[in-house]
């Protein structure tokens, strides 16, 4: 049974899982206490909750629970990251590494840093989307105390080389972190083996609930601090005050066991499907796939369907089904996908993608009508789209000198 | 962001897709936009040369549903009205039409821009002078 409206836009977020919400429930009503209540049983209730969930969630990145340090969600574990970082080693340097690809809130968190003194290199990517790591291990100084890049990237899925990265940063005494969002609970990442001093992570983005996150801080080989960036009673090791939100750590514990025991399996079905979609969107003409194919997401296609405009295309089935695209025609900027545009994609192309991102509850059914709307669609809108007549009559449409708004 | 059912409509049922005879000297062509922009409109009039008359009108739009529908709605407009008449055709009424929100109201100044772009065209290839239109900030 086709169910509709089909949601492909699981790098945005995740449905909750049933299962996560039944372990939630007790936690608003019964057990509502403060984990920092050390004198009674509701605090002693609820502080055993965050423990469980704390091993549940240590255990899903092979980490020790007392590395994982509870946030709102990941921005703020980037921010806190980051910043954290920067403020505690500033006795021995400046400099931070990242690259152009990275979210909003490593670049926008970056760019604050630098205002208040911080170097900063963006690395360029490749045009398959990963970095060069001979340009991250010329762009270490003596200075560098911080190399921040991405575990998995939002909008195209490529995993970066987490293991040689960290490896190069080890190198020069550099500390890794690792914005690892799109990441955790989609394939397997080993804090250990992959090399990763502090990384951020989120509960909604694999079917746990919003408004709670982690930042896991290393603990030895090297003990890794970071200033707490907000002030109060000292929770967290002293590196995140405020009072725990408890259901949702239950939550973000349970995804992340479900998480731990169903990736395999998740994995196995969802990457069929998704290469299903793919290979029959890429029988059209002039559809690109960014990002390198070998080293991505198993739930994730960005496919540019050139002379056809992003949200003109979404239009044609928004009904039905839901993603996202790297058209920004509604932003005021009128600006395209900075993560597309820094693959070196024109912006022409740009403008012409969609981000498919499939999920667990994702079903054959819906991948075929999807596969049937996307491509209906596409055709119908060629036909009206001019650039589309001038391709096909063979004209340039690069030597048009194009009045530019 | 929801569309207006109008938006729609012009999206789903487009009227008047398709291209005239760029080389014949009674079609006025107007090709405004930018592929990096996300938008490019083409918009394509005939004129009767003895009467004035806009006969036909044919477009074909690479951009979002709000881009289609103004060029679509444009073209609707055209049709048997005199040149002189559609000069005046003011992007705030596809506007008010579509129910167009603030952040697609370039969708019908590309419109109105093409619609003047068409007309100098087809002027130019009647050794008319080109009317010349106020600079507009998109």
């Amino acid at each position: 049974m086709l169910k509709l409206p089909i949601y492909l836009d699981h790098n945005s977020t995740t449905p909750m899982d049933p299962r996560v919400l039944e372990a939630m429930i007790p936690y608003f009503t019964e057990n509502f206490g403060n984990a920092a209540s050390r004198n009674h049983s509701f605090g002693w209730h609820a502080e055993e909750a965050v423990d469980y969930a704390r091993e549940q969630i240590a255990q899903l990145i092979g980490a020790d629970p007392k590395e994982i340090i509870f946030t709102s969600g990941a921005t703020e574990g980037n921010n806190l990251g980051i910043k954290g970082v920067y403020e505690m080693y500033a006795s021995k340097g400046n400099h931070i590494i990242t690259c152009t690809t990275e979210h909003k809130a490593v670049l926008d968190t970056c760019k604050h840093l630098e205002k208040l003194g911080a170097e900063v290199t963006y690395l360029e990517v490749q045009p398959d989307g990963l970095i060069d790591l001979k340009a991250l291990e010329a762009a270490m100084r003596p200075t560098t105390i911080l190399v921040a890049i991405m575990y998995a990237n939002n909008e195209i899925g490529v995993i970066q080389p987490v293991k040689e990265i960290s490896a190069i940063a080890k190198k020069h005494g550099a500390l890794y972190f690792s914005d690892a969002v799109q990441a955790v609970g989609k394939i397997p990442v080993d804090v250990i083996a992959d090399g990763i001093d502090i990384m951020s992570f989120t509960a909604h983005k694999m079917y746990g609930p919003k408004g709670v996150g982690a930042l896991y801080v290393r603990r030895k080989n090297p003990r890794v601090k970071v200033t707490a960036q907000i002030d109060g009673g000292g929770h967290e090791r002293g590196m995140r005050s405020g009072t725990l939100n408890v259901p949702g750590i239950v939550g973000f514990g349970k995804a992340a066991e479900i998480a731990r025991l169903d990736m395999a399996g998740d994995t196995e079905r969802i990457s069929k499907l998704r290469d299903k979609l793919e290979n029959a969107l890429k029988v059209i003409d002039e559809t690109y796939v960014n990002g390198n194919p070998a080293h991505r997401l198993p739930h994730v296609s960005n496919i540019s369907f050139k002379y056809v405009e992003g949200e003109g295309l979404m239009m044609g089935f928004n009904k039905d089904i839901a993603l996202s695209s790297g058209s920004a025609c509604t932003s005021a900027s009128l600006e395209p996908s900075y993560v597309l545009k820094a693959l070196g994609l024109g912006d022409d192309l740009a403008h012409s993608s969609l981000r498919f991102g499939l999920g667990r509850y994702t079903t054959e059914e819906q991948i075929d009508y999807t596969i049937k709307a996307v491509t209906d669609t596409v055709l119908k809108l060629r036909e009206m789209s001019p650039l589309w007549e001038m391709f096909k009559e063979g004209i340039d449409i690069d030597a048009i000198q194009w009045a530019h708004h | 962001m929801a569309y207006s059912d109008k938006v729609i409509d012009h999206y789903s049922n487009p009227k008047n897709v398709g291209t005239l005879d760029k080389a014949s000297n009674t079609v006025g062509t107007g090709l405004v936009g930018a592929p990096e922009c996300g938008d490019v409109m083409r918009l394509q009039i005939q004129v009767d040369n003895a009467t004035g008359i806009i006969t036909d009108a044919k477009f074909k739009t690479f951009g979002c549903g709000s881009a289609i529908a103004s060029s679509s709605l444009a073209t609707e407009w055209l049709k048997g009205k005199s040149v002189d008449e559609a000069v005046k055709i003011d992007n705030m009424d596809l506007v008010e039409e579509l129910n167009l929100p603030p952040v697609k109201i370039h969708c019908s100044v590309l419109a109105e821009d093409a619609i003047k772009a068409a007309i100098n065209d087809y002027r130019s290839k009647n050794g008319l002078e080109q009317l010349v239109f106020e600079e507009r900030i998109h």
